[in-house]
């Protein structure tokens, strides 16, 4: 739709409309925008992924960028997210280098464990959840990588520092707290249940009582 | 100052005086160059030439790691990986990225998986194995040397995924899952539900920021490389534009990495990314880096059929649903329009399971591609008439149901139903799918040696944006292989070789070479900036696609590539005059970003055709409709065409070079492929 809508702009002479938007599979996580008030709008969908006849024919449709003050405006409706990359510079991986890795089946991982850890894995960071939310906060998309990788046998040895230095990250780059409203996940693409961020609590007390 | 336009009135026509060998379709149409050989090319027994070549090439001392720096272009499993590698070996890593993070990659958009000789199902399956399917898959057109090593380093990819958190699927207890895939009789596959590419990439990503906070790498989000900085033939650096202020930056090192990706869409319709594109190779090219096999495009079968002239980008449906799924359209005309629920058991023609009675549905993508393309020419397709023809065919679960039951069907392939229910408005649980085949990969791409050095010295190439490893055509789950390959563990093995001669003397951004450098990409913005055209850089690039889809698709004879470079010379010197950008170059602009990308593509469809004209063959995904046999299967002629196609630039409206490197396989033999 919006390419269209730039296609006519461009030929009035008019600059076109700056918006992100990349794979238009709904899995890359770049597009984003606050669509009648909804992050992706009416859908559980990405906005990529959203067709017109989600609309009634006539309806006038309002169009923002993410709402959120760790997400600052670049552009029309183009945020800069680069405070989840930041985050994630916190602890949001498992420190092993290439070459040192194990035998792959040398540690099983229960089933249901890494169905869980897929489960959250598929998390597309594309910030609807914060955008959602009236603190503005990234509980979920935290909680996404925090239940991810504690799941998983390799992910113990860095398990409390991890959750403890991504928070202070999250809360050092302005997103707000959660108050457990719940906007994150009804938004959330690809539907990362809140649940999660009981896991960040947990893990984050569980840290601090380890003396984090 | 005005950019001078690049002269496209004068490009060489095919002359009369050139002696034309009787298959040389592109005589006039090229300047026929040096035969090109790969100097570092091991010989010896194939299990040992890559640990060899590991241990000849010379080590970097750790202390002269931290005084090397290195670019790198590019984030997917390909570069993101070597950013990381390199970052924990100790070097000083930039990487750059087009995306607004290094995790937006397009291989994130990687359904299927990722294949590895782990042999954990005992199904006969080895490196050895891996490395012959990839070969023949490539119909006998890759260099066997590189293909045996991500076949080799295959296993260990899927250890190093494993301990970084990456959740492939798993059996109950606990151990890893395997599938098999496109082509290959073994179950080799590793994935992780339907987005083993979003997985494998934010794997790689985790470690890529990891290095980020350890400050050995450093990363440029929202940059895009437009020129490539060579000095004294040696590739040093590179002019990146910042997409957000507009900002002309110049970043040097000792060596430069692309990791760019591929060019699939030259097409405008593909399933890339909507950003994907050739920039950062074709500037490569245009400084000396020779492009391999343009002509090697993968087109791939299972794909969401178009449906009408606004669509933007096609959608792929993982190749694996034809492990599950059954390929079929009516036998009779009459009954296309009919709902499949309605149209009875004998009067469906499963045809790949009736022409191709031992691989059924899982024929290679080039085979499975043109049987619906047949099927769709004889009138038998399905769904709805895009230009009066119906250009689909049924891909259908209803038997898998009744097998595994639809649970199993969900747990395997998670998304992928829901994706296609949501963009057809149908419910494949209930009705068939549809689809059609669309571009999806790209074989060739920039030449590089065995240690993935391009022609220029310095500038490594890795990942899809090279052309070393899938010959005419890729096996279904080795774009992931290869990419973490290379990045994990070739490239920081052979980069170390060529680093040990520096740290390089410092180059200076006054340097001549900088300078130019800087300056043509600067008048190039301009150019395009003020041109004050009529047409849009989209209708432009739509209107490239249709003429490569058209005659460089999936079936090309010499008629139409001869008229598709002609339609393209005039395209391209019509893009040069009347294209419109508006905006200026000091803030986020697309349509600047997409016209410096156009022009990229342009040049780059006009090599590709003349690429397809020299190899009057069929091979892999290049079908020529002058090479087949009798019951219209692909010919392919190895007396003459065994070779890799190297082409160099040679300047604005010069015909380019062509170098070829002859293939000879020891280690394999050369078969006509036959699935049936």
């Amino acid at each position: 739709m919006l390419d269209v809508l730039n296609e006519q702009l461009n030929a009035k002479g008019e600059d076109p409309i700056a918006f992100d938007s990349d794979c238009r599979e709904g899995i890359c996580g770049m597009c984003g925008l606050m669509i009648n008030g909804d992050a992706h709008g009416p859908e559980v969908t990405t906005t990529c992924q959203l067709h017109m006849r989600s609309f009634t024919d006539g309806e006038t449709i309002t169009i923002e960028p993410w709402r959120a003050t760790a997400f600052p405006v670049i552009k029309d409706l183009v945020v800069d997210r680069s405070a989840f990359d930041r985050i994630i510079q916190q602890g949001g991986y498992i420190s092993v280098n290439t070459g040192s890795a194990p035998e792959a089946h040398s540690v099983p991982v229960p089933r249901d464990d890494a169905m869980r850890a897929f489960s959250v894995a598929t998390c597309i960071g594309c910030g609807a959840c914060v955008a959602a939310c009236p603190n503005g906060s990234a509980s979920l998309f935290m909680g996404a990588k925090i239940t991810h990788l504690g799941e998983l046998p390799r992910g113990q040895p860095e398990r409390d520092s991890r959750v403890v230095n991504m928070v202070a990250q999250h809360d050092h780059e302005g997103f707000g707290g959660c108050t457990n409203i719940g906007e994150c996940t009804a938004a959330c693409p690809k539907e990362i249940p809140l649940d999660v961020i009981s896991q960040l609590n947990k893990d984050l007390r569980t840290a601090l009582a380890h003396g984090h | 100052m005005n950019y001078e336009m690049p002269d496209t009135t004068t490009t060489a026509e095919p002359s009369q005086d050139t002696p034309a060998e009787m298959t040389d379709d592109a005589a006039g149409y090229y300047t026929p160059g040096d035969p090109l050989v790969d100097a570092k090319a091991p010989t010896g027994p194939i299990a040992d030439r890559w640990q060899d070549r590991k241990f000849e090439a010379r080590l970097v001392n750790p202390s002269n790691r931290r005084k090397l720096d290195i670019i790198i272009v590019g984030t997917g499993p390909a570069g993101a990986s070597a950013a990381a590698t390199l970052g924990e070996a100790g070097y000083n890593v930039k990487s750059f990225c087009y995306r607004d993070s290094p995790r937006r990659a397009h291989s994130i958009a990687a359904q299927g998986g990722i294949n590895a000789a782990k042999n954990y199902k005992e199904d006969g399956d080895s490196v050895h194995r891996l490395f012959y399917d990839t070969v023949k898959g490539g119909d006998y057109r890759s260099r066997e040397s590189n293909v045996y090593r991500p076949a080799e380093v295959s296993t260990n990819i899927i250890d190093q995924c494993v301990a970084r958190g990456v959740p492939f699927a798993r059996e109950y207890g606990g151990l890893l899952d395997n599938r098999s895939f496109g082509g290959v009789q073994v179950s080799r596959t590793f994935y992780a539900r339907g987005q083993t590419g979003q997985q494998l990439l934010i794997g790689a990503y985790r470690a890529l920021e990891r290095r980020v906070a350890a400050g050995t790498v450093e990363t440029f989000t929202r940059h895009e490389m437009l020129e490539l900085i060579v000095v004294d033939g040696k590739a040093r650096g590179i002019i990146a534009r910042d997409m957000v202020t507009g900002a002309i930056e110049t970043h040097l090192a000792d060596t430069v990495v692309l990791a760019s990706g591929g060019y699939g869409n030259v097409f405008y319709l593909s399933t890339n990314a909507m950003g994907c594109n050739v920039t950062a190779a074709w500037r490569a090219h245009r400084k000396g880096a020779y492009m391999a096999n343009p002509c090697y495009t993968q087109i791939h079968p299972t794909c969401i059929p178009v449906s009408g002239s606004h669509q933007s980008k096609l959608t792929l449906m993982s190749e694996s649903l034809r492990n599950d799924g059954r390929i079929w359209v009516p036998k009779n005309e009459a009954d296309c329009d009919k709902d499949p629920r309605d149209i009875a058991e004998e009067d469906r023609d499963y045809y790949p399971e009736r022409i191709y009675p031992s691989f059924g549905n899982l024929v290679p993508c080039d085979i499975a591609s043109r049987a619906a393309k047949h099927v769709c020419d004889e009138g038998r397709g399905v769904g709805p008439k895009v230009d009066g023809v119906r250009r689909g065919v049924y891909l259908d679960f209803a038997a898998a149901i009744e097998r595994p039951g639809r649970d199993g069907i969900e747990e395997k392939y998670d998304n992928l139903p829901d994706m296609y229910e949501r963009i057809t408005g149908e419910n494949p649980y209930e009705m068939p799918m549809r689809i059609y085949p669309a571009v999806h990969y790209v074989m060739g791409g920039v030449w590089v040696d065995y240690d993935l050095m391009s022609t220029i010295p310095g500038l490594f190439v890795t990942g899809e944006a090279n052309f070393s490893d899938h010959g005419a055509n890729r096996l279904g789950a080795s774009a992931l292989m290869q990419g973490p390959a290379d990045g994990y563990f070739v490239l920081p093995h052979t980069i170390r070789d060529y680093l040990a001669d520096g740290p390089f003397e410092k180059v200076d951004e006054s340097h001549p070479a900088v300078v130019e450098a800087r300056t043509s990409v600067e008048e190039r913005i301009n150019h395009f900036l003020n041109v004050n055209g009529t047409r849009s850089v989209d209708s432009y690039h739509r209107e490239l696609g249709n003429i490569m889809w058209e005659y460089c698709g999936m079936e090309r004879t010499e008629d139409g590539l001869k008229k598709a470079i002609d339609l393209i010379r005039t395209l391209k010197d019509d893009f040069w005059r009347n294209v419109k950008v508006l905006g200026t170059n000091e803030s986020l602009n697309q349509s600047l970003e997409k016209a410096g990308r156009v022009a990229d593509f342009i040049e780059l469809g006009e090599l590709m055709c003349i690429d397809a004209l020299n190899r009057r063959e069929s091979c892999g995904g290049h079908f020529r409709g002058e090479s087949q046999t009798e019951d219209g299967e692909a010919l392919r002629h190895d007396d003459l065409f065994a070779y890799v196609a190297a082409w160099e630039f040679a300047g604005d409206g010069e015909a380019p070079v062509l170098h070829k490197e002859e293939l000879t396989y020891t280690a394999i033999e050369m078969k006509q492929r036959s699935y049936k």
